[in-house]
């Protein structure tokens, strides 16, 4: 038979005790930590917005083909924060406003990036550089597959 | 059952070793905590002029170990064992600062009970007649923990309100037989205990079992009552970890615990001021506070007795990850002035 310690039944003792520390342990402030997300999410949208209407008009191209160099400035905005060492000071408070955009992606990859650069090009940088963004990836490419295939089964 | 035991997990030294000398050195957040005054030294640098975390761990070891033995007037020749161990994979530190030190060495782990398990066994060593002197020591790095156990230093996240903050130090120890200074009386080695917790960012639940067990055993073994110590020090159990030992003591021997019992994560840095959340973790933090604050408070003859739990959670990622759930253990070791 498989022992999965995940479907393993807890004891009464465990049980007692964990229920125990679910009381008194305090739940994160929930509601704080969405309105400041939603605060500095929003303002990173306004400074994406923002970046796509300069590249609109000082390239004088369309608003979607604006939105490329505009993406790319807020990787590399997020990239440099964490690189100066902001960004993990900033995202204390932001939460998934700050982590969910662009900016979060940029900086899963470049903290990772910095962190293992002592471990040299290829076993530090060059393998451990995707070890938090690998299951977007992962997960983006599946989603992209599946969502592929229905848009060319049913819409096309 | 030997002559030196009492009760079914205690053992009783027939000659108790002495503490000759300790020495905790902090970085830099630590240095600025309220018991900043009691260490031997803080550095300014979370990187100790080293180029990684790591080395900047393993200097802060062999710091507190050189000092250690300076502040005794000994050397790493006469010492006859070197036991240390600390968080990092295959306790690196520990490794590398015994190549450096060239004493006799025993890795030990106990995670963040590292600290009172080196003086159990340093205190079994030298009664037991295999050393005269044996130095003991522990460390942790915010940073190298951190990455190891956790996400790389600079990631960004909300924390959450149990969390705790890992602390950057190393604290050493010199047991001997003869000398001035508090002696072991007692060691009550613990069981490892695992109630149900999974939580990685929540250790402080995970451990207090533990420490409440350990704690409850020795009353029982030893016959002494809480009242009995001047201070009852945790390891690193944080705000609601210390608040669930308490009730645990209470609820498995009917021990009062809430007069004089505290917590090293609590005492290191300012919870109000400092922005840890649940307070500070990891095996420099019963190390600093022992090694700092508590001998430092002993030797003046501040407090005359006390009882240090030191908690340790056993886990690693990969057991998280895989569903395991949390197990724990502590070490009490008293220590009085005679």
């Amino acid at each position: 038979m498989p022992r999965d310690p995940k479907k393993k039944p807890l004891t009464v003792d465990q049980k007692r005790y964990t229920e125990m520390v679910r009381d008194l342990v305090p739940r994160p402030p929930y509601l704080k930590n969405a309105l400041l997300a939603y605060l500095f999410g929003g303002l990173i949208a306004v400074a994406g917005q923002f970046f796509t209407d300069f590249y609109r008009l000082a390239l004088k191209v369309s608003e979607k083909e604006a939105g490329n160099p505009a993406v790319a400035t807020m990787i590399f905005v997020g990239a440099l924060l964490t690189g100066l060492g902001v960004f993990d000071k900033i995202a204390r408070y932001a939460g998934a406003g700050l982590s969910v955009p662009v900016t979060g992606f940029a900086n899963s990859i470049v903290s990772a990036a910095l962190e293992f650069k002592r471990e040299g090009l290829v076993f530090g940088i060059g393998s451990k550089m995707f070890m938090l963004a690998g299951s977007v990836i992962t997960f983006g490419v599946v989603t992209a597959f599946f969502v592929g295939l229905i848009y060319a089964l049913f819409v096309l | 059952m030997g002559a030196k035991r009492a009760g079914k997990q205690t053992y009783k030294p027939d000659s108790p070793p002495v503490i000759i000398g300790a020495a905790a050195v902090v970085g830099p957040f630590e240095g600025q905590g309220p018991l900043k005054d009691y260490f031997d030294h803080a550095y300014t640098d979370i990187m100790a002029g080293e180029r990684t975390f790591e080395a900047a761990e393993r200097e802060m070891l062999l710091n507190a170990c050189f000092t250690c033995l300076n502040n005794t007037n000994k050397t790493a020749k006469d010492m006859d064992f070197f036991l240390a161990g600390d968080l990092l994979n295959q306790t690196i530190t520990s490794g590398f600062s015994a190549l450096e030190l060239s004493i006799p060495y025993f890795g030990i782990y106990g995670a963040c009970a590292t600290s009172a398990e080196g003086l159990a066994l340093a205190a079994m060593l030298v009664d037991g007649g295999f050393a005269s002197f044996v130095l003991t020591g522990t460390s942790s790095h915010n940073a190298s923990a951190e990455r190891q156990y956790r996400y790389p230093t600079e990631y960004g996240f909300s924390r959450k309100p149990h969390m705790q903050w890992t602390v950057t130090g190393a604290g050493a120890a010199i047991v001997a037989r003869d000398g001035e200074g508090p002696r072991i009386t007692a060691v009550t080695v613990g069981k490892v205990c695992d109630l149900g917790i999974k939580d990685p960012l929540n250790l402080g639940a995970a451990m207090a079992p533990a420490a409440a067990d350990t704690m409850v055993r020795h009353f029982a073994d030893t016959g002494r009552g809480p009242d009995y110590y001047d201070l009852i020090l945790t390891g690193d159990l944080g705000k609601f970890g210390h608040t669930l030992a308490i009730k645990t003591a209470v609820s498995k021997g009917g021990f009062d615990l809430s007069k004089n019992c505290r917590d090293c994560g609590l005492m290191i840095y300012d919870t109000e001021t400092q922005d840890v959340h649940a307070g500070g973790s990891g095996c420099a933090a019963s190390a600093v506070v022992a090694y700092g604050y508590l001998y430092k408070k002993l030797m003046r003859g501040e407090l005359r007795r006390i009882l240090l739990v030191a908690t340790g959670a056993l886990h690693s990622p990969v057991s998280c990850f895989q569903g395991n759930s949390i197990p724990a253990i502590a070490h009490a070791v008293s220590i009085e002035m005679i």
